[in-house]
């Protein structure tokens, strides 16, 4: 007897199952929410705080606001920066002052824990939300931050 | 005279397979090396190794903020509450006052976590048994989840939001909106997955009597978190030994009594709706306040050993940390609950089929980065 009453409750369970199944498939529009990328790349827009990779802004004059104290490269667990600097002569003051002269970022090490960016104490780099970052080569991956030509921006002092 | 021996071809023998470490019911790179006799399994030996990192050791390089970033990859589907059990650690040892945001802030995101990781654990011990539909329901409702960490942390994942002190930044002002929206979702949601997946019979009859763990057995192992509550074995962290905001709500612990995979499967889908609980209770009353407690920048702890354990989606996750007074760790120690949980699996599998195997695996929740490290 259980023999017919487990078919029966088989169907029904299975009945019961598909009638949740059978509604999204009936109203497959409404619940959508698949997004279609890559074709949705003009609308598509990440998080302001989403991690994508470590950028250093630039004014209009070529002047970027790190000051080579190393605060960052201190702070990264995996030696995602290296920072390259001596020391030139400030031509306002015509003392010297250490300057960068590459702030080199390995994305291809970085973890995106971000506690370079909370190191920095003058605000010089920040997170991009850009996050298609495959490439042919490995190298393509350590980046320069600043720019060439690029200078400290007067008045920021660490 | 005919000299050929007479082979018994019904004779059966012993011998040995590999499940793994490609194996798509063993979530990762986990290796078992079964001893078979015919479908009916008479060892099961995990073979670890394939992702081990030294996490223990790098962090006697790093310094105790750089820490806190490295958990995440261990057990990446409760990394908040990994990340949160280093920073009460620290905190515990450095004896700061953090204030009540911050705690209410923690609970809410691992509650959080706790339903992704266990509606994923839906979607994916689903699939493992055959029904293919679960998976994306559960992926479905998790992307929500992770659209509000994305938006507050920062990431999906591997979201490294706690430093030892309190957050590294504010919860955005979309937070408390999304994640109402989240709870009313979820709760229409839910009975669905009672519907589609928990009552079935044919689901039912493939769960429930296999995979028996006894509550001793349960103790004797250290099984933690829903496989030792499906036994019957009250070990919830947050009950027993509250930390952040948990003694502030009322939470009921879900305890069950068989101990088969039926019953940890009822655990763990229980259990989304204690969290959900939770989280109401204390959506509505976060505190005002800072974020942070101050720290020096170089955090060097006291000459001591020091512990804290915080109960995880998959269980009891310990975190043991010896100093000798300097910026970095002496000895840092991870009890992870993947790993005790996995050590039982030879202990409930063996007298079963391979098939029944796969749906016990299941039900173990196992990460293999928390087991290898």
């Amino acid at each position: 007897m259980s023999y017919f009453s487990d078919i029966y409750n088989g169907v029904k369970t299975l009945l019961t199952g598909m009638s949740v199944t059978g509604k999204y498939f009936l109203h497959s529009r409404k619940g959508a929410i698949t997004q279609q990328y890559p074709d949705n790349r003009d609308t598509l827009k990440m998080f302001d705080r989403f991690r994508g990779e470590v950028v250093m802004p630039h004014d209009e004059n070529n002047e970027h606001r790190c000051t080579g104290c190393q605060k960052c490269e201190l702070a990264c667990p995996n030696g995602s920066i290296e920072i390259i600097w001596d020391r030139q002569v400030d031509p306002e003051t015509g003392k010297k002052k250490k300057m960068i002269d590459q702030h080199i970022y390995h994305l291809g090490m970085c973890t995106m824990c971000g506690l370079c960016i909370e190191a920095c104490p003058t605000d010089a780099i920040k997170w991009a939300q850009n996050f298609e970052n495959s490439v042919y080569d490995r190298a393509y991956l350590t980046r320069v931050l600043n720019k060439p030509g690029s200078k400290l921006m007067p008045g920021v002092e660490d | 005279m005919d000299t050929t021996p007479i082979i018994n071809n019904f004779k059966s023998e012993e011998y040995q397979i590999n499940m793994g470490p490609q194996h798509p019911a063993t979530h990762g790179v986990l290796r078992l090396l079964l001893t078979i006799d015919g479908e009916i399994i008479k060892k099961v030996e995990p073979d670890l190794g394939y992702i081990h990192r030294s996490i223990e050791k790098m962090c006697e390089r790093d310094s105790y903020q750089q820490i806190v970033h490295l958990t995440d990859r261990m057990d990446y589907l409760s990394s908040h509450i990994n990340n949160e059990a280093v920073c009460l650690t620290v905190e515990n040892a450095l004896e700061l006052e953090i204030p009540e945001r911050v705690k209410v802030i923690r609970t809410i995101i691992a509650e959080l976590t706790r339903i992704a990781s266990h509606t994923l654990w839906w979607g994916v011990m689903g699939m493992d048994v055959g029904a293919l539909t679960t998976y994306f329901y559960g992926f479905r409702d998790r992307e929500m989840i992770n659209d509000i960490f994305e938006e507050t942390c920062g990431a999906r994942l591997t979201m490294n939001y706690n430093i030892p002190g309190g957050l590294m930044f504010d919860i955005h002002p979309n937070f408390v909106k999304r994640t109402k929206e989240f709870i009313a979702h979820f709760k229409t949601k839910l009975p669905e997955y009672d519907l589609l997946l928990s009552n079935n019979i044919i689901f039912r009859k493939r769960m429930e009597g296999i995979g028996i763990l006894t509550k001793e057995d349960a103790i004797s192992f250290g099984a933690s978190g829903p496989v030792g509550r499906a036994s019957g074995y009250s070990c919830d962290v947050r009950k027993h030994h509250s930390y952040s905001a948990y003694d502030k709500v009322k939470f009921n612990e879900v305890l069950k009594t068989e101990g088969d995979t039926y019953s940890r499967y009822q655990v763990r889908v229980l259990e989304m709706w204690e969290s959900l609980s939770i989280i109401e209770q204390l959506i509505d009353n976060i505190p005002e306040g800072d974020f942070f407690a101050k720290t020096n920048a170089v955090i060097k702890l006291p000459e001591g050993e020091y512990y804290q354990k915080v109960e995880t989606a998959r269980g009891e996750l310990g975190v043991y940390i010896v100093s000798t007074g300097t910026k970095n760790p002496y000895r840092m120690k991870f009890r992870s609950p993947g790993f005790s949980n996995l050590s039982l699996l030879n202990h409930i599998a063996v007298g079963g089929k391979i098939g029944d195997l796969v749906a016990t695996m299941a039900t173990l929740d196992l990460v293999i980065p928390d087991i290898d490290r």
